[in-house]
């Protein structure tokens, strides 16, 4: 393995479909690009954006979601639910500066390996020409600002942040 | 990683090699000594066979041996031996749900090709596993009665089969085909390969048995329309179209077909391949069953395009007398079964033989299908077994049979159908017997793997029947020599002799492939069943599960799963029907504990979560003002714990902070 | 209001084939039908190229490729069998091989060209058919061939191997075409059997008999003629009527381009659409009826 950095995504799948259609490429011997980590859940309905944010925000530069096509869902309608709770997040993500690029939600059946080996080669390459979203490395870098300002605080120089500047040095006299 | 500090959590963890399968491109013992150094895991191993008994009997000592309170396997998939370890697990005197497992094969080694990246990626599963089974809680297995009665879906040979099985071991059986009688396909054929046994001398005592037998509900002229509940409790609703004649008032004395306004029969008669005529009143074939007539409103001139007009003087009415079976005011109803269980048994349909225009069928008259070819030569088909050409009197003195018609061709089918092969021999027989005709196979390879069928092979070769090896180019009627002048000319690369061939025919026969029905993905997801890519219902397991489907309770038999013969089906059906029957006479079905609940005192009543459930589970207490889910209702599908907005709704084994965990553990490493 | 297309005539319909162009243009006008000639189009990579060396046939393709591209029309029309195969089969190897991609597009950019992909490139017959339709020309025909018996005759090249607009096994486009302007299409089941193409070059003899079948086959179904899509099919069935008969007794029948039946029912001249330049002459036409279309 070569030591440049590797895309690392995290993928959902439900436990009917795509889950098993993994296991299927499995069996068929396809070979994919090996940077996906898979989580079994019995539907994409329960896919709660929460694990796409916490996903991120621990280090995952992109999130896979795969469930049942339209009208096969396992639970009769999850995968719909899982559909717009997606469209929500994405547009969310995209106003955070999250690529839209690193959420993707498909619908793979359980007899479409050859799709597993696809949609994962392509978002692996996509996520390479993205490079890292780096989310705890920027989390750490505002931790350290937060600890610098404490300091200052600490110190009694906060008056000296560039916003104090312009705040007023003296209560208005009339008050 | 200190959460769970309630109890000293002592995990176990084992990596399975899997013979070389997964060995091969993980490095199994560094994975074990990277496991080894997590913190709560006090104990881990590579195994050879982790599935085998010794790997089973090794986690149940080392369970007692180092008081072990949770278990991870790294091996295959869930899906093929989760069941397994848990049982170990249990075995070994824990909570068997203290256990996770890590698809490290289907997941992992046989989709990878860097051994590195391979072994990397193992070793975060594993320790995803590892935070997440220290999250895990004891749960209950729940219990679920299993209704003892069955529903078969299809009266072909396999939904015979597997009917009279079940219902001579005493269990209640509801049989619905869509047909006016059971039969299938088999009615249709003349005789059977290899044995050349009468098809209808061997079907016929089964149908029967099935029209008479005290346990079988025989629901023909219906179709399912709707299925309801899980394993155990399935509610299916039933259309039963209107035949306009009273199934218990019917004697079946065919008066009525006697004393048709049409004296003669004039319509295209769907039994016989539109070889013969029907009358609008008729019975399908002399054996059908039930015996009962129908009349059909498409044709009948009491109706007009299908509507009630009365217009007709109804000589059927009174050549029935007081038996009053013909009603002509029967409309579809639909009818409710409780089941506990479910076999699908709906066939195949045969390749359109129009969609290789090259064959020139539906243009040449004389180029006919297998099926019709079954009819010509059955005694009681439409030219009482005469094989004649469609001008009604022409014996064919030459015939050419095109093999794989449909079968292993990128343009329309790709899968073998398996008993092309073997039906085009014994056709070739049977016309050889009937007229005496030069007859030819033309065939890319011949497939004759069962009992028996080889030998038939051999039979024919002696006979004298010609066989070409070669797919069919073109049937044309192209004469390029005057001794072509009129017939059929099959041209053939010969690729034994190397050479292109035009021989002509007098007949040629098309052996149509088996292929899904048209309606097979509407039936597949109202059973909610899948589909291989082909279009046939995909099984649990191809070697291991290979009638049951992904839905518990529900098995399939037969063409629907794939081509196959008519002992296979049987076998099949056999087997199917053994499954059933397990559940049945076990009485209850344990289901995975993955259902939902709600902690009752955080519940601030926003009732998100009611109109999310598919299954009607949850309903609000008003007195409360709390939501309440229904165990016994709830399928675990998880949607309400995600849309939760107080995290209040807990599933049982996908617990929130089981899943956070596993988050964190495939994202701990750099 | 006229459509533009973009028209890559190649060598036989300035040559051998010239009777083609001079019916095809005047038809397609009459539909309103602009064809714009590449300019400076070069060979488009058939026969000899192909044989040899198949990337360098490509080449030469994508030169005229990008030229149609350049010149901004959306469609290229190749009315030659042969240049439609070539360059459609350009577009395949492009899109799906990387590897003749990469020398396609190195050879394109020592002379600054570049070629996206994008152009379609269609026979006349689709255009015909798909974007003119029926409708539009039975409005055009002023004098409806009624009676006039003929065969369909399309080649190998336009259905195989890739069938675009019409079945590879039996094609019909043809035969609805010709039945809209007033022929009767006997059954001809040699549609697309080989009219012994180059062979008649260098292997006299199976060339001559693929193209006698053919022939013979027209004549035992009562065709008055032949009707064909491609110039080296019609230069086959018409230029070695002496040869066959030597061989195997007379068969003559004309071959005529189906663009020169139409330009009859549109009642454009005969030496006007080039129907002087067959080898087997057309019959006069019967006296036209009078009837109340395309007035």
């Amino acid at each position: 393995m070569s030591n440049e950095w590797q895309p690392r995504i995290v993928a959902f799948f439900c436990n009917w479909c795509t889950y098993t259609a993994a296991d299927l490429a499995g069996v068929s011997r396809l070979k994919y690009a090996s940077n996906t980590r898979v989580i079994r859940l019995m539907c994409s309905g329960r896919v709660d954006p929460q694990f796409i944010l916490d996903a991120l925000a621990k280090g995952a530069d992109a999130v896979l979601i795969g469930g049942c096509h339209p009208f096969d869902c396992h639970y009769a309608e999850g995968n719909y639910k899982c559909l717009r709770r997606f469209q929500l997040l994405k547009r969310m993500l995209m106003d955070m500066g999250i690529e839209a690029g690193r959420l993707r939600l498909e619908w793979i059946s359980a007899a479409e390996g050859e799709k597993v080996k696809r949609v994962i080669n392509e978002l692996t390459e996509t996520v390479r020409q993205l490079g890292p979203l780096g989310i705890p490395q920027q989390f750490a870098e505002w931790d350290k600002e937060m600890e610098q300002f404490a300091a200052h605080v600490e110190a009694g120089e906060a008056l000296k942040t560039p916003c104090a500047e312009h705040a007023p040095t003296q209560e208005p006299a009339h008050v | 990683m200190d959460k769970p500090s309630k109890q000293t959590v002592r995990i176990g963890f084992y990596i399975c090699h899997c013979g070389s399968n997964i060995a091969a491109m993980v490095d199994c013992p560094a994975v074990a000594r990277f496991v080894g150094t997590l913190p709560h895991v006090v104990l881990s191993r590579d195994y050879k066979y982790m599935c085998s008994d010794p790997g089973q009997e090794l986690i149940q000592k080392d369970i007692s041996e180092h008081q072990l309170n949770r278990v991870v396997v790294a091996s295959c998939s869930p899906l093929l031996h989760e069941h397994t370890f848990r049982g170990a697990v249990e075995a070994g005197g824990l909570n068997p749900f203290f256990f996770h497992m890590v698809n490290i094969r289907e997941h992992d080694s046989w989709v990878h090709t860097d051994p590195a990246e391979a072994t990397a990626k193992a070793k975060e599963l594993a320790h995803a596993a590892i935070m997440r089974v220290a999250m895990h809680k004891a749960l209950e297995v729940k219990k679920v009665p299993v209704h003892p009665d069955v529903l078969v879906v299809g009266g072909g040979i396999a939904g015979i089969h597997a009917a009279l099985t079940l219902a001579n071991a005493g269990k209640k059986v509801f049989l619905v085909e869509r047909e006016p009688s059971i039969g299938g396909h088999m009615a249709q054929f003349d005789k059977t390969f290899p044995t050349l046994d009468c098809a209808a001398c061997i079907l016929t005592p089964k149908m029967s048995a099935v029209g008479t037998h005290p346990n079988i509900t025989l629901l023909s002229y219906s179709e399912v329309t709707k299925l309801d509940g899980y394993v155990g409790n399935y509610t299916a609703t039933v259309k039963r179209k209107p035949r306009y004649i009273s199934e218990d008032k019917c004697t079946g004395c065919q008066e009525c077909i006697a004393n048709c306004v049409y004296k003669e029969p004039k319509f295209p008669d769907e039994f016989n391949e539109g070889l013969g005529k029907r009358k609008p009143v008729y019975i399908p074939f002399p054996q059908a069953t039930p015996q009962v007539v129908v009349i059909d409103p498409q044709t009948c001139l009491n109706f007009r395009n299908g509507e009630l007009t009365g217009k007709c003087k109804k000589s059927c009415v009174a050549a029935c007398g007081d038996k009053e079976a013909i009603d002509f005011s029967q409309t579809e109803t639909f009818q409710e079964l409780k089941v506990g269980t479910v076999i699908v048994t709906t066939g195949f349909q045969a390749f359109d033989a129009k969609r290789m225009p090259q064959y020139g069928y539906g243009k040449f008259p004389n180029v006919y299908t297998a099926l019709e070819i079954e009819r010509l030569v059955n005694t009681s088909g439409p030219t009482a077994g005469h094989v004649v050409l469609r001008d009604g009197k022409t014996e064919p003195r030459s015939i050419g049979i095109i093999h794989c018609v449909g079968s292993r061709d990128k343009k329309t089918n790709r899968w073998c159908s398996r008993v092309c092969c073997m039906f085009s021999l014994k056709l070739a027989h049977l016309l050889k017997e009937h007229t005496g005709a030069e007859v030819y196979n033309f065939y890319i390879d011949m497939r004759a793997p069962g009992k028996g069928y080889e030998e038939f092979y051999d039979k024919l070769l002696e006979e004298g029947v010609h066989f070409i090896r070669g797919r069919v180019g073109e049937v044309t009627d192209w004469a390029r020599t005057p001794d072509e002048e009129g017939k059929l000319v099959i041209r053939v690369e010969d690729t034994l002799a190397g050479y292109v061939r035009r021989i002509p025919f007098d007949m040629v026969v098309l052996a149509t492939g088996l292929e899904p029905h048209a309606d097979a993905q509407d039936v597949r997801r109202m059973l909610n069943m899948s589909c291989g890519s082909e279009g046939f219902f995909l099984e649990r397991h191809p070697k291991l599960a290979p009638v049951s489907t992904f839905t518990e309770g529900i098995f399939l038999a037969g063409c629907c799963q794939g081509p196959r013969d008519i002992p296979d089906t049987v076998a099949q059906a056999g087997a199917a029907a053994a499954e059933a029957l397990a559940l049945i006479d076990k009485g209850f079905i344990e289901q995975e504990p993955n259902t939902a609940f709600i902690l009752e005192d955080e519940c601030c009543g926003c009732k998100s979560c009611i109109p999310l459930c598919p299954y009607t589970a949850i309903t609000f207490d008003a007195a409360n003002k709390k939501a309440v889910i229904n165990e016994a209702l709830c399928k675990g599908c998880g949607t309400c714990v995600a849309a939760c907005p107080s995290g209040t709704i807990v599933q049982n084994l996908f617990d929130d902070e089981e899943i956070f965990s596993e988050i964190e553990g495939v994202l701990a490493h750099e | 209001m006229t459509t533009k297309y973009s028209y890559f005539p190649g060598c036989s319909l300035k040559g051998i084939g010239r009777a083609y162009e001079e019916s095809l243009l005047p038809v397609l006008r009459a539909l309103d039908v602009e064809l714009e000639e590449l300019e400076d189009w070069n060979c488009c990579g058939a026969t000899a190229y192909m044989a040899i060396d198949e990337v360098k046939a490509c080449v030469l393709a994508s030169r005229n490729l990008a030229m149609a591209e350049k010149l901004g029309h959306k469609e290229l029309v190749a009315p030659c069998s042969a240049c439609y195969l070539v360059l459609n089969k350009t577009k395949h190897y492009l899109q799906d091989s990387p590897a003749v991609r990469g020398v396609i597009e190195k050879a394109l950019a020592e002379v600054n060209m570049t070629y996206s992909g994008n152009t379609p490139v269609r026979h006349p017959l689709d255009v015909m058919i798909h974007s003119i339709g029926l409708d539009a020309i039975k409005q055009r025909v002023k004098r409806p061939l009624t009676g006039l018996k003929v065969a369909p005759y399309y080649g190998c090249q336009i259905v195989r191997p890739y069938s675009t607009f019409d079945d590879q096994y039996n094609p019909t486009t043809m035969d609805r075409l010709l039945e809209a302007i007033g022929c009767t299409i006997v059954h001809f089941p040699l549609k697309t059997r080989c009219c012994g193409a180059s062979l008649t070059g260098t292997l006299p003899e199976p060339g001559l008999l693929c193209a006698r079948d053919i022939l013979a086959e027209a004549i035992t179904r009562g065709a008055d003629l032949i009707a064909t899509v491609c110039p080296l099919c019609q230069f086959n069935l018409d230029g070695y009527h002496d040869k066959i008969a030597k061989k195997w007794g007379p068969h003559r029948i004309p071959t005529v381009y189906f663009t020169q039946l139409m330009g009859l029912a549109f009642g454009l001249g005969e030496r006007e659409l080039g129907l002087h330049r067959g080898f087997v002459p057309m019959q006069p036409l019967p006296a036209p009826v009078p009837v109340g279309v395309g007035v």
